[in-house]
C-alpha cells in the first residue's frame, strides 16, 4: 500500500510536488530543530551573563516573513499546475469504468464492455482509464496508492478520475476503501490487477460471459440449494436465475483471487466460513447467516455444496 | 462580601455549596482545570485502548464497535472536553489577573458557562452506557443518518455538541466583553499580554464559528428525528453540506485549540529567558492574520470529495499562506531565546519543546495543503501525525508549561522540579515515539480509523513502537499527577512573583486574595511589572476604598441543569425539553431579580 | 486609553459602552452567522426542489408543462411583516419612554410591542398550519425542511424576545421599577427586537418576495 511505489500515471503526477515539498519541509525541520537546539545550549544561564533586552528588529521580521512567503511560492506553483494536469478531461479513447461504493464492497461496471463484477478490478496497462465514481449508500473513498491519488465517492454526486497504469504484472495492486463508513471500514479492500493488453482482453471476454454451468455433482448441487435460497435476493449469477443486485456480483467470483471485498484468500475454507456466517468475518455485515447453526436455513453439507459452486464460476 | 482593602483574605468558606454557588474566576478555573483534567485522562485511556489494539496486526483486544466508537469519543473528549476547558481555566483565571480587573465581565455568566460544560460533558460521556457515537467526531453524513446509524450514539453527539457549544459561546462573550471593557487603567490593546491577546482572538472566532456549527448540529438532529433530509441525497438533500457547515466551524475551531497554547508560550519564554517578547507586535498581528485567514481554509478538509479545480486551488493557497504569520511566531519565539539568558526549568523546556514539536506538526500540515500532496495523505496516518503533532506537541505541552509556571501563582506552592523534568522527558520522549513514525505509516498508506490490518505490509513494526510510546506517555501523566498532589500536600509559601516575572498577576499574592488585587494597578507600559522595577517605582498603596466583590448565587448550576434536562428531550421525550425550558427561564428570573450587591 | 464612565453611572468600562451592551452587540454577531447559516442553507436547496420536482412549492412554478401554484400566501405575510415592523416601531417608543423617565409611555410601548410580537407569532402558528394541511412538512421535501427550520428557529427568538419584554415589563411594576439603569436594560432589549426584526425582513425578502426561478 505504499505510496511512494509510483505505478500509475496520477501517482506520478502527485510526485511531483509531493516530492519537492518533502524536501523543503525537511530543510526547513533541519533548519528550526537545529536553531532550537543551539539557542537552548548556547543561552543557558550562566553566571555574570546577562540577558541582551532587546525588543525586535523590523529587518528580521521582513527576512523572515519573505522567506516563508518564497516558499509558499515556490510549493504553491507546482502544486497548481499539478491541479491543473489532474483536472483535464479524460481522453477520447479512455476506457469507462463506474465504480460504486457499498458498505463494505467496491461494485465495478464496465458499461462499455457489459461488464459487471466486484472487489477485482482488471485494467489494461498503459491505456487511460476515466472512473465514475458513485455510491449506494454512505460516503467510501477510492483508493489505490501506487496507482492513483484517493478520490471520495458521495451519495447524489459522481465525481471523476483519470489514470494510466504504468505497469503490468502479475500479482494485484492493494486498494482500500479511505473514508470511514461503518462497522466494517476497515474491512473494505478491492484489488487492481494490470494486465498486458491481450490478458486484459481474455479476462474481460471471460467475465461478460454467462456463468459457466457446474460439472462436478457437489457443485451442480450447490447450484441447485443457491437457487432456491435466499442467496438470490441479493446476488446475481449471469444466465440464471439470480439476478439480485444489491450485493457483489457471483457470476465468476471462481475465478476471483479473494473474498469478501478483498480480507480472505479465495477457497473452500473461507467460502464456507463466509457463508456460514458472513458478520464474524466482517461485523455489520449486511449479508444475513445462512447456516442453521446461525440463525439461517442452510445445513453445513449445503453450504459445502454452495461453496464447491461458486469456487467453480470461473 | 465586600472585604475591608488592604487585608490579604482567603475566601471565607470551602465547603461544597460554597464551590457550587462560586462565582470567583479564580474557583471558576480550578473547577475547569481539574474537571478537564480528568475528562484528559479519560481521552487519554480511551487512547491506549485505541493503541492497544493496533498494537498487532489483527489484533483482538477492541471489536469493530467499540473501536469506531472509541476514537469517535477520543477526539470528542481530547477537543470539547480537555483541550478547550484547559484553554478557559487559564483564560479564567488570569485573565482578570492580567488586565487589572477583579473578576470578568459577567462572573455568573462565568459560573454558567463552567457547569453547562461540566454536565454537557457528563452527558455526551454517558453515552457510552447506550450506544456512544461512532461516525468519527467530523461525523460525516449519511453515515450519521437514523438510516445507517440507528442506535442513540449520533444524538448524544448532536445535543451533547450543542450544550457544550452553548458553554463555549457564553465563555467567549464573557472573555471578548471584559477584555475590550475592564482593562486597568493605562492597559492600552498594545500593553496586553500576548495571553490575553489570544483569547481574545478565539473568543471572536468562537462566537463566529459556533453558529455554524450549531446549525449544523440542529439539521442532523432534526434529520435523525423530525424527518427532514438536509443531508439525504436520495430526497434531495447533500452530504457535502454537512461537511461546509462542520469545517466552516471545524477549521477556526484549530485555531481556538492553538492560540492560547501560543499564549502561554508567549508568557513563559521572555520570563525564563530573562528579556523581552521578540517583536511583540508581529505576534500580535501575526496571531490577528491567522484568525482571519483561518475562514478562508476550511475547504483543505475536503479536497478528495470532487472539488473543482478552481476551489482547490483558492484553499490550498490560503491554507499556504497561512503558514506565513504562524512561521512569524516561531521566529519571535527562537528570537526571544537569543541572547537571553535562559532558565531551563521544567516550564521553559515544555515552552521550548512546544516550539519543537510544533513546527513538526506544522510542517506536515503545509504538505497537505497542497491537494496533489492530500490525495495520498487524507484519510491516512499522515494526517494522525500532523493533529496530534500541533494537539499533544503543540497545545497540551504548552498547557503543561503553563501548569509549571502558574502553579505557584494559583496554589501558592510549586511542583517538585525533579518530578517535572522527569515528567517533561518522559512526555516529550513519548510523544516522539507515539507519533513521529505515523508519519511513515502514512507514506506507507495506512488508512485511519481502521480497527485492524494485515500483517506483511510493514505496518506491524511501527504500530508497535507507536503503543509503546503511548504507554510511556501514559506514564508521564502518572508522574505529572504523583507531583500534583505532592505539591498540594505542602504548605503555601510562594512568594508573589517568585519568576520575576513581568505581567500584573504577579503583582498579588499567591494566591491573589477572593478580590484579585487590594489596589487596581496603574498600567505604563507593557509587561508593567519590569517597567516599574526597571524605573524604581514602588506599587501602590491601598487607599482603604470598599471593594465590591460579587455575591455567590445557585442559578447557574440551576440553570445548567435545566439545560441539560432540555438537551435530554431528543434522546427520549421532547416533553423533558419544554421541563428543562421551565427550569431554565424560572433561573433567569430568579438571577435577573437577585441583588449583586 | 482615558477611562470613559457608561451611561446610567455604571462601572468605568475601557469604551465608554457598558458591559452588558457591548456583550449583547457581540451576541448579535453571532446571531448574524447563525441565521445566515440558516439561510445560505434555505438559497442552497431553493433551485433544487423545482428540479426534483417534489412539491409544494413556495412560488407559483411550471414543470414540465404542468403549473404549480405556489404554496405562499404573500398577502398574508406582507401583513404579518408590517405587524412586527410596527412592533419596532413600539419599541422605539418604550425605549424612549425609559430614556427619559416617563414609566408610562415606556409601559404602554412594551406592552405594544409584546402584544404586536404575539400577533405576528400567531401569523407564523396558523401559516404553519395551514401549511402541513395543503401538504407541506418538515419531511415533504427540502423547501418544506428549511423553511420551516429557518423561520421555526426565527419564531423562537420572537418568541424569547417578547418574554425577555415581558420580563422586564413585569419587573418595571416593583417599587424601584427597572432602577435607574432603566433606559439601558430597555435599550439592551431593543437591541435584540430590532435584531430579530431586521432577520426577519431579509427572511421574508429571500423567501416570499424573490421568486425562485
Amino acid at each position: 500500500m505504499s505510496t511512494a511505489v509510483i505505478k500509475g500515471s496520477d501517482n506520478a503526477a502527485i510526485w511531483g510536488p509531493y516530492n519537492l515539498i518533502m524536501w523543503l519541509a525537511g530543510i526547513v525541520f533541519v533548519v528550526i530543530m537545529a536553531i532550537t537546539a543551539i539557542f537552548t545550549l548556547m543561552f543557558r544561564e550562566r553566571p555574570g551573563r546577562e540577558a541582551q533586552q532587546i525588543h525586535g528588529n523590523t529587518r528580521l521580521e521582513v527576512i523572515w516573513t519573505m522567506i516563508p512567503v518564497a516558499i509558499v511560492v515556490a510549493i504553491t506553483v507546482p502544486t497548481i499546475s499539478t491541479i491543473q494536469a489532474q483536472s483535464a478531461p479524460p481522453p477520447a479513447d479512455a476506457m469507462k469504468v463506474i465504480a460504486i461504493g457499498h458498505q463494505w464492497w467496491f461494485e465495478f461496471q464496465y458499461p462499455d464492455l457489459g461488464i459487471s463484477t466486484a472487489n477485482e478490478l482488471h485494467l489494461p496497462v498503459d491505456k487511460p482509464v476515466h472512473f465514475e465514481l458513485r455510491s449506494a449508500d454512505v460516503i467510501h473513498s477510492f483508493w489505490v496508492p501506487q496507482i492513483a491519488g484517493k478520490v471520495d465517492m458521495v451519495p447524489g454526486h459522481t465525481n471523476f478520475l483519470t489514470f494510466t497504469a504504468t505497469e503490468a504484472r502479475p500479482e494485484p495492486y492493494l486498494g482500500q476503501c479511505a473514508e470511514l463508513c461503518g462497522f466494517s471500514h476497515a474491512n473494505m479492500r478491492f484489488r487492481v490487477f494490470v494486465d498486458a493488453q491481450s490478458d486484459f482482453d481474455s479476462w474481460s471476454k471471460s467475465v461478460a460471459a454467462k456463468a459457466v454451468t457446474p460439472v462436478s455433482p457437489l457443485a451442480k448441487q450447490g447450484q441447485e440449494i443457491f437457487n432456491r435460497s435466499a442467496c438470490i435476493g441479493c446476488h446475481t449469477v449471469n444466465g440464471t436465475a439470480a439476478q439480485g443486485k444489491t450485493a457483489p456480483d457471483l457470476s465468476h467470483v471462481g475465478a476471483r483471487t479473494t473474498i469478501a471485498a478483498g480480507i480472505l484468500v479465495n477457497n473452500e475454507a473461507n467460502l464456507t466460513r463466509w457463508i456460514h456466517n458472513s458478520a464474524d468475518v466482517k461485523p455489520g455485515s449486511l449479508m444475513p447467516p445462512m447456516a442453521k447453526s446461525a440463525g439461517g436455513a442452510l445445513s453445513d453439507e449445503e453450504i459445502k455444496a454452495v461453496a464447491a459452486y461458486l469456487l467453480e464460476l470461473k | 462580601m465586600a472585604t475591608i482593602a488592604g487585608t490579604l483574605t482567603q475566601p471565607a468558606s470551602s465547603g461544597i455549596w460554597s464551590w457550587i454557588t462560586t462565582v470567583d474566576h479564580k474557583r471558576i478555573g480550578a473547577l475547569y482545570g481539574v474537571t478537564a483534567f480528568i475528562f484528559f485522562m479519560w481521552g487519554g485511556f480511551q487512547a491506549l485502548l485505541i493503541r492497544t489494539q493496533l498494537a498487532v496486526p489483527h489484533g483482538v483486544v477492541i471489536d469493530a464497535k467499540l473501536f469506531n466508537e472509541l476514537f469517535t469519543m477520543h477526539a470528542l473528549t481530547m477537543i470539547f472536553l480537555a483541550v478547550m476547558p484547559l484553554g478557559a481555566s487559564f483564560t479564567n483565571y488570569l485573565l482578570p489577573l492580567m488586565v487589572g480587573a477583579r473578576d470578568v465581565a459577567f462572573p455568573r455568566l462565568n459560573a454558567l458557562s463552567y457547569w453547562v460544560f461540566l454536565f454537557g460533558g457528563l452527558l455526551l460521556t454517558s453515552s457510552f452506557f447506550f450506544g456512544a457515537p461512532d461516525g468519527g467526531w467530523f461525523n460525516y453524513a449519511p453515515l450519521s443518518s437514523k438510516q445507517y446509524s440507528p442506535g442513540p450514539g449520533i444524538t448524544f453527539y448532536a445535543v451533547g455538541l450543542l450544550i457544550l457549544g452553548v458553554s463555549s459561546l457564553m465563555a467567549a462573550l464573557n472573555f471578548a466583553t471584559t477584555i475590550i471593557n475592564m482593562r486597568a487603567p493605562g492597559m492600552t490593546m498594545m500593553r496586553l499580554p500576548v495571553f490575553v491577546w489570544m483569547s481574545l482572538i478565539i473568543s471572536f472566532l468562537l462566537i463566529l464559528a459556533l453558529p455554524p456549527l450549531t446549525v449544523a448540529l440542529l439539521q442532523l438532529l432534526f434529520d435523525r428525528e423530525y424527518g427532514t433530509h438536509f443531508f439525504i441525497a436520495s430526497e434531495g438533500g447533500d452530504p457535502i453540506l454537512w461537511q461546509h457547515l462542520f469545517w466552516i466551524f471545524g477549521h477556526p475551531e484549530v485555531y481556538i485549540l492553538i492560540l492560547p497554547a501560543m499564549g502561554i508560550v508567549s508568557e513563559v519564554i521572555p520570563v525564563f529567558s530573562r528579556k523581552p517578547l521578540f517583536g511583540y507586535p508581529a505576534i500580535v498581528f501575526a496571531g490577528v492574520a491567522i484568525a482571519f485567514l483561518g475562514w478562508a481554509v476550511w475547504s483543505h478538509h475536503m479536497f478528495t470529495t470532487g472539488m473543482g479545480a478552481v476551489p482547490k486551488t483558492i484553499f490550498a493557497t490560503n491554507t499556504m499562506i497561512i503558514a506565513i504569520p504562524t512561521g512569524v511566531k516561531i521566529f519571535n519565539w527562537l528570537g526571544t531565546m537569543y541572547g537571553g539568558s535562559l532558565r531551563l526549568n521544567t516550564a521553559m523546556s515544555f515552552s521550548i519543546a512546544f516550539i519543537a514539536l510544533f513546527t513538526i506538526g506544522g510542517i506536515s500540515g503545509v504538505m497537505h495543503a497542497s491537494p496533489p500532496v492530500d490525495m495520498q495523505h487524507q484519510d491516512t496516518y499522515f494526517v494522525v501525525a500532523h493533529i496530534h503533532y500541533v494537539l499533544v506537541g503543540g497545545a497540551v505541552t504548552a498547557i503543561f508549561s503553563g501548569i509549571y509556571y502558574w502553579f505557584p501563582k494559583m496554589t501558592g506552592r510549586f511542583l517538585d522540579e525533579r518530578l517535572g523534568m522527569l515528567h517533561f522527558w518522559l512526555w516529550f520522549f513519548g510523544v516522539n515515539l507515539t507519533f513521529f513514525p505515523m508519519h511513515y505509516l502514512g507514506l506507507l498508506g495506512m488508512p485511519r480509523r481502521i480497527y485492524t490490518y494485515d500483517a506483511g505490509l510493514g505496518w506491524g513494526l511501527w504500530n508497535m513502537v507507536e503503543t509503546i510510546g503511548a504507554y510511556v506517555l501514559a506514564a508521564s501523566i502518572l508522574v505529572f499527577v504523583w507531583n500534583f498532589f505532592k505539591a498540594m500536600s505542602q504548605p503555601q509559601t510562594a512568594p508573589a512573583n517568585p519568576w520575576d516575572a513581568a505581567t500584573l498577576e504577579w503583582a498579588t499574592s499567591s494566591p491573589p486574595p477572593e478580590h484579585d488585587f487590594d489596589v487596581v494597578p496603574v498600567v505604563r507600559a507593557r509587561d508593567p511589572l519590569w517597567h516599574d522595577r526597571d524605573h524604581g517605582i514602588e506599587p501602590a498603596q491601598p487607599t482603604g476604598e470598599h471593594i465590591h466583590v460579587p455575591p455567590p448565587s445557585y442559578y447557574p448550576i440551576l440553570i445548567a441543569a435545566g439545560m441539560t434536562v432540555m438537551a435530554m428531550g431528543p434522546l427520549s421525550h421532547l416533553a423533558l425539553t419544554a421541563i428543562g425550558a421551565v427550569i431554565v427561564v424560572y433561573g433567569i428570573w430568579g438571577w435577573a431579580l437577585e441583588p449583586t450587591e | 486609553m482615558a477611562q470613559a464612565v457608561a451611561h446610567g453611572g455604571g462601572h468605568v468600562t475601557s469604551t465608554g459602552t457598558s458591559n452588558r451592551k457591548l456583550m449583547m452587540w457581540i451576541f448579535l454577531g453571532s446571531e448574524c452567522l447563525f441565521f445566515g447559516s440558516l439561510i445560505a442553507t434555505y438559497l442552497i436547496f431553493a433551485g433544487d426542489v423545482i428540479h426534483r420536482g417534489v412539491g409544494p412549492f413556495p412560488h407559483p412554478v411550471t414543470i414540465n408543462g404542468e403549473h404549480h401554484e405556489g404554496i405562499l400566501d404573500i398577502p398574508l405575510t406582507s401583513t404579518s411583516t408590517f405587524v412586527l415592523l410596527m412592533s419596532s416601531v413600539t419599541m422605539v417608543f418604550a425605549v424612549y419612554g425609559a430614556q427619559h423617565a416617563r414609566p408610562k409611555m415606556m409601559k404602554l410601548s412594551t406592552l405594544a410591542t409584546i402584544v404586536l410580537g404575539v400577533v405576528f407569532l400567531g401569523f407564523q402558528a396558523f401559516e404553519f398550519a395551514t401549511f402541513y394541511h395543503e401538504g407541506l412538512t418538515l419531511g415533504t421535501n427540502l423547501f418544506g425542511a428549511s423553511f420551516f427550520v429557518l423561520t421555526g428557529f426565527h419564531g423562537t427568538h420572537v418568541a424569547v424576545g417578547a418574554l425577555y419584554l415581558a420580563s422586564l415589563l413585569a419587573a418595571s411594576f416593583r417599587r424601584n421599577g427597572l432602577g435607574h439603569e432603566a433606559g439601558e436594560h430597555m435599550e439592551i432589549a431593543g437591541l435584540y427586537w430590532h435584531f430579530v426584526d431586521i432577520v426577519w425582513i431579509v427572511i421574508f425578502t429571500i423567501i416570499y418576495l424573490i421568486p425562485s426561478e
